[in-house]
């Protein structure tokens, strides 16, 4: 069931502690990213901020534009420039961005846009974490298109996805959206990273609609946002051609989701019940499958003080739950999109309930409910900004699973 | 076809979609003459925006970009900070440039960017019908201001001027010849150059904003009703000046300005 994700590149590493923002602005310059248009908002500023000068010093182009929308457009005439281009940004910023993701998406123009979410809608909640965007960020441009979302789930998958969602958006020349979580973009942990930047080439043919160069190389490229032929013709206007080139836009992504795809699974060979997670709330789910499988685990001693003062300011007393009997183990989705079908139901086999923890209305489990439909699946949703804590999804599951099993 | 059509224009995606009458196709031409005469075909390509002149560079054998109602100039830009060596014409209209487009505008013209605008004033929405722009007259009759347009309209040239542009024209298709020259002389610019074309939409804008269908008798009135612009010359009355309305060599250009601060930083470019 494991996966890899890109390759280790045969340079030396260093390590180093940072913040998850900055992570991902270090991943993109290893990955070549040589050019960053953006614009400040909470909780991504700090990957702006670090690109206003890292940038410049590797030899790409550095731009604060005027709004979230001319960054993204930016973004998409540099990559036709030859350069590789990301922005970052959050919420109301994302929104902004959608129809430009959704030119991208029919140009396939490879850009990466990173996405730190925060609490929504609109202004919302701006210094707190959620995960409200995980549909939008699969369907929030208009029109029928496929896309690649990667949600990192600590700091070093900040930097790690980074460089694959640029390996990702040249392979299938499309963008990519690393949606991040305000969690994962403040908090410091050590990460390890490489030294110079990959290579990542472009694919011409393979998984392309309508190969077309980047510009100034003599091929007379055009660019264009109408429905389109290999030349970049218009063939808005004819039914047939149209239909065939929305079907092949999005089955470019669909049908390959076997390479796409990256999920990992922890203590699931005798998993009776499994705990779906993606971006911080893998990191209590985690800690919570390791509770229940009595691992031991150092860092979560210090945890379990925490939730004693806790306790005192009236947490309901889950301390002393004995979850010993709970066979749970772990489906960590780093691939959000698309959504992973057959891995899922392969990776559930075996078990009789699945619980999905998320920091949003419960969006996800709605996907993982229209693929398992001969399982319990349980929705777990949390709003307003706080994550779910190990004993949470423990006690929901004993909820469920009952006391003795 | 002549020779410089067969050198520029997609043979095969021709007829294009304008309307008979349509001043874009004058536009169409000065542009490739002005590219021509600059000899810059393999260094030059073309961004535009969404609209009737947005289509102008489409049949053009360049590397053109087709892009967002209102963002030509964001995705103009990130192409030219990408290949700051190359030349980029872009192609906008007035309500693309004016009203959507308007925010990217004015940072650009701001930034001083080296770009050129070519920016197609029809004074209507012409692709979606014949509604009014930001630069329709007031008093004119269109699909959304059937009782007569209320607003002051907006002058594109003094923006960018009082923004920073720092090579401001003026022209109209009925001064085809002059057109062509000073898109010239805005590509070789090295700032931000905008050209202002007033065309004729027959079709959208004929009856409504000019009170004439005729295009021969549109462009009569934008060659009548304009007068070339002099420094220190007085203003014709109830004319509209053409020309060159500024033209400062000592402004520096945005990339310029990037590439001195790294310079007095000392940081190597990697």
């Amino acid at each position: 069931m494991e996966k890899r994700t890109s390759e280790s590149a045969k340079t030396p590493n260093k390590e180093a502690v940072l913040q998850g923002n900055e992570a991902c602005a270090r991943g993109a310059l290893y990955a070549g990213c040589r050019f960053f248009a953006g614009y400040p908002i909470t909780p991504s500023t700090e990957i702006i901020e670090l690109m206003s000068s890292e940038m410049q010093k590797c030899g790409g182009a550095f731009i604060q534009m005027e709004d979230e929308i001319g960054s993204a457009c930016a973004i998409i005439g540099a990559r036709w420039g030859g350069k590789k281009a990301m922005t970052a940004t959050s919420g109301p910023g994302y929104t902004l961005m959608q129809e430009a993701i959704g030119f991208a998406a029919v140009t396939e123009t490879p850009i990466v846009i990173v996405n730190v979410q925060r609490g929504g809608p609109s202004t919302g909640q701006p210094t707190m974490s959620s995960q409200q965007d995980i549909y939008q960020a699969r369907y929030g441009s208009h029109g029928d298109y496929e896309i690649i979302v990667l949600c990192p789930s600590s700091v070093q998958e900040m930097y790690d996805f980074t460089v694959r969602a640029f390996e990702l958006s040249e392979q299938f020349r499309t963008p990519v959206i690393l949606l991040a979580d305000e969690v994962i973009g403040h908090m410091r942990e050590k990460v390890v990273l490489r030294d110079g930047s990959k290579n990542i080439k472009s694919v011409k043919q393979k998984y392309v609609v309508s190969p077309q160069a980047d510009f100034f190389q003599g091929e007379n490229t055009l660019v264009e946002g109408q429905l389109h032929d290999s030349m970049g013709r218009r063939i808005g206007h004819m039914a047939a051609k149209s239909g065939e080139f929305i079907n092949n836009i999005n089955r470019k992504i669909k049908d390959h989701v076997d390479v796409i795809a990256d999920i990992r699974t922890y203590f699931m060979d005798d998993a009776d019940v499994a705990i779906v997670a993606y971006g911080s709330v893998v990191r209590p789910a985690i800690d919570a499958v390791k509770l229940a499988r009595k691992v031991e685990d150092d860092r979560i001693k210090p945890k379990l003080k925490v939730f004693k003062d806790l306790l005192r300011k009236g947490v309901q007393e889950t301390i002393n739950t004995d979850y010993s009997h709970l066979k749970v183990g772990l489906i960590k989705i780093n691939t959000v999109w698309p959504f992973p079908e057959e891995i899922l139901k392969e990776a559930t086999k075996d078990v009789h309930t699945v619980i999905v923890p998320e920091m949003n209305v419960g969006k996800y489990c709605r996907e993982v409910e229209r693929v398992l439909r001969n399982k319990k699946v349980i929705p777990m949703s949390k709003c307003g900004g706080d994550i779910h804590t190990p004993h949470e999804i423990l006690d929901e599951i004993l909820k469920e699973v009952g006391v003795d099993e | 076809m002549n020779k410089l059509y067969e050198k520029y224009i997609k043979k095969e995606s021709l007829p294009t979609l304008f309307c008979p009458g349509c001043g874009n196709g004058i536009i169409q031409t000065a542009a490739i003459s002005a590219i021509e005469e600059l000899g810059i075909k393999d260094d030059i390509a073309c961004v535009s925006g969404i609209g009737c002149s947005s289509w102008i560079p489409c049949y053009y054998k360049l590397d053109v970009m087709h892009t967002m109602h209102g963002r030509a100039l964001a995705f103009a830009e990130g192409l030219k900070l990408a290949r700051p060596d190359k030349k980029i014409l872009v192609f906008t209209g007035d309500g693309d440039c004016l009203a959507i487009g308007g925010n990217h505008l004015m940072h650009a013209a701001a930034r001083n960017i080296d770009l050129t605008v070519i920016m197609a004033n029809n004074y209507i929405y012409g692709m979606t019908g014949g509604q009014k722009s930001p630069s329709t007259p007031k008093g004119s009759i269109t699909k959304t201001s059937p009782f007569g347009s209320i607003d002051e309209p907006i002058d594109g040239c003094s923006l960018v001027m009082a923004l920073g542009a720092s090579y401001v024209a003026r022209w109209t298709t009925a001064h085809p010849m002059q057109l062509a020259g000073a898109i010239a002389e805005g590509i070789e610019h090295r700032g931000f150059s905008f050209i202002e074309v007033l065309t004729q939409c027959p079709v959208q804008a004929g009856k409504g904003v000019h009170g004439e269908k005729d295009p021969a008798a549109i462009l009569k009135k934008y060659k009548e009703g304009t007068y070339l612009y002099k420094e220190g010359r007085e203003a014709a009355e109830g004319k509209i000046p053409v020309g060159v309305l500024r033209h400062d060599k000592n402004a520096v250009e945005y990339i310029e300005r990037v590439e001195a601060k790294l310079r007095e930083q000392g940081i190597e470019r990697g």
